[in-house]
């Protein structure tokens, strides 16, 4: 077993096209939610959204090469390339043979498939564009990663609504821990914004007309967003013996279904994937001192995640502080527990706690330390990172400061 | 309210939750007739195709039982606002 590393982190969301500016935003607790750019919401009941601001393929990828890729993937390429280049791997023939690609996303290239809908069953054509298959496929991020790097191991994507990127990182971490992949390139993407999805988010009356409060009283639901966020992860002595900068390591995963209900969160479900992260961490719960909450502002999500927090925790949850990012970077969905597991990692590293931000009231039933508006240094040695999906399907993982 | 009106809703409630028509009066309960708030979006739903009206996610939070959901959608027939806030508060 070797304990794993974390030596390289990309990002691209809606608090910018890179790690630096992702961590700064979270620092000055700048939230990315705007009206929505990418859609024409004149019919939605909601407005706002978290994109990726003025998303151009052209610095990324030529135009042919951006013809056979959909937004998604493009994001899970952008992440991977900025996670690769900062963990300096030197790639051998042996490295590329056997590194491990896990990447998650909910919807895959939706926009692409919504846009052949349009045209096979509005503009009543007879045909779709030749590459809809390859592009609205989940696994479409995975596959571009292996072929930009050269990587031939084991390579597969997970789709687990909102905790896909978690599940994605929880496997890639195991696979790297008991050597069964001696790298891992790991995450998530997700690009939701066309207007058959939105639609179908409507629906559901879960999506807030302003703003995403996490645990504040007046909170009236999510904000979606998007982009793609990847992981390098590596053994440690491996990565020690190479002089790579380790940002932070992985230290447990946890998973567990709640068997309630397929859009209501069940707090036995929530507490029984925390307790799993821990256990497989090794870790007492009195350790943990920052938690970034799946936390997505929905009156269901905030009050079980809250009373599933202090059945693990007890009395140590008053003591620990609980945040939510996604009152910045929106719910990524897909994409959401890689850009979370990053917002664990530089409040690690960089010893600050992220906020939860356009946080107004109080509310008695989410009584936890929400850091609220404004980050906070502090010195944590433990953090943990949860994702509660639709469907009652729960991952957690657990994250070790470095040097401590 | 009429009881054409009554009796239409009683129908898209009784086809959207499969449970017997008898089973809904005016008065009863979500609880009573194991109605939890997927159900609720379901039946809403359901009721805008209906009536061709749309209801407001605020007013959709409001309605607790059926009385609250017939007298929701009686006042958006009759183009006035949906929302119980000003009658329940």
């Amino acid at each position: 077993m070797h304990r794993v590393a974390v030596t390289g982190i990309g990002a691209i969301s809606a608090l910018g096209r890179t790690v630096e500016e992702f961590g700064r935003a979270l620092r000055q607790g700048r939230s990315g939610i705007g009206p929505i750019q990418s859609a024409d919401c004149s019919s939605l009941r909601f407005r706002n959204g978290a994109e990726v601001a003025a998303y151009d393929h052209s610095p990324y990828f030529d135009d042919k090469r951006a013809d056979f890729i959909d937004r998604f993937a493009q994001f899970a390429v952008i992440a991977a390339r900025e996670a690769v280049a900062d963990a300096g791997i030197e790639w051998s023939p042996d490295l590329r043979e056997n590194a491990a690609i896990i990447t998650g996303s909910c919807v895959g290239g939706q926009a692409t498939e919504d846009a052949g809908f349009h045209s096979v069953y509005k503009m009543g054509q007879n045909r779709v564009h030749p590459l809809t298959i390859p592009k609205t496929m989940a696994n479409a991020g995975a596959s571009h990663i292996s072929m930009e790097f050269g990587i031939t191991g084991p390579s597969y994507t997970i789709s687990t609504a909102c905790s896909s990127a978690s599940h994605a990182i929880g496997q890639a971490f195991w696979m790297v821990r008991s050597g069964a992949a001696p790298l891992g390139i790991t995450g998530g993407s997700e690009a939701p914004f066309s207007f058959g999805i939105l639609k179908a988010w409507e629906a559901l009356r879960v999506v807030s007309p302003d703003t995403c409060r996490p645990f504040s009283k007046d909170r009236t639901g999510m904000i979606l967003g998007e982009g793609g966020a990847m992981l390098v992860l590596e053994p440690l002595d491996a990565a020690r013996a190479r002089g790579a900068r380790i940002h932070a390591e992985i230290v447990g995963f946890g998973m567990s279904a709640d068997a309630c209900h397929i859009t209501q969160p069940s707090s036995a479900g929530a507490a029984r994937a925390m307790r799993a992260a821990l256990c497989d961490a090794r870790v007492m719960p009195e350790t943990i001192g920052y938690i970034n909450a799946h936390g997505t502002g929905t009156q269901a999500n905030d009050l079980t995640e809250t009373s599933a927090v202090r059945a693990v925790f007890g009395t140590h949850a008053d003591r620990l502080a609980v945040s939510s990012t996604k009152s910045m970077h929106g719910h990524a969905l897909g994409a959401a527990g890689a850009l979370e597991a990053l917002a664990a990692i530089l409040a690690l590293r960089d010893g600050f706690l992220p906020p939860t931000a356009n946080y107004n009231q109080p509310d008695p039933a989410c009584d936890l330390d929400v850091v609220p508006n404004a980050s906070r240094e502090a010195d944590i040695e433990y953090a943990i990172s949860n994702s509660f999906a639709f469907g009652g399907l729960n991952a957690v993982l657990a994250f070790r400061r470095h040097g401590s | 309210m009429s009881d054409e009106l009554i009796q239409r809703i009683r129908i898209v409630i009784a086809n959207t939750q499969r449970i017997p028509i008898e089973k809904i009066t005016i008065d009863s309960s979500f609880e009573e007739l194991g109605i939890d708030s997927m159900d609720g979006v379901n039946i809403l739903f359901a009721l805008e195709n209906e009536f061709d009206i749309t209801i407001p996610d605020e007013a959709a939070k409001q309605i607790r039982n059926v009385r609250q959901m017939m007298e929701g959608v009686e006042r958006l027939i009759a183009g006035g606002a949906a929302d119980t806030a000003a009658v329940t508060s």
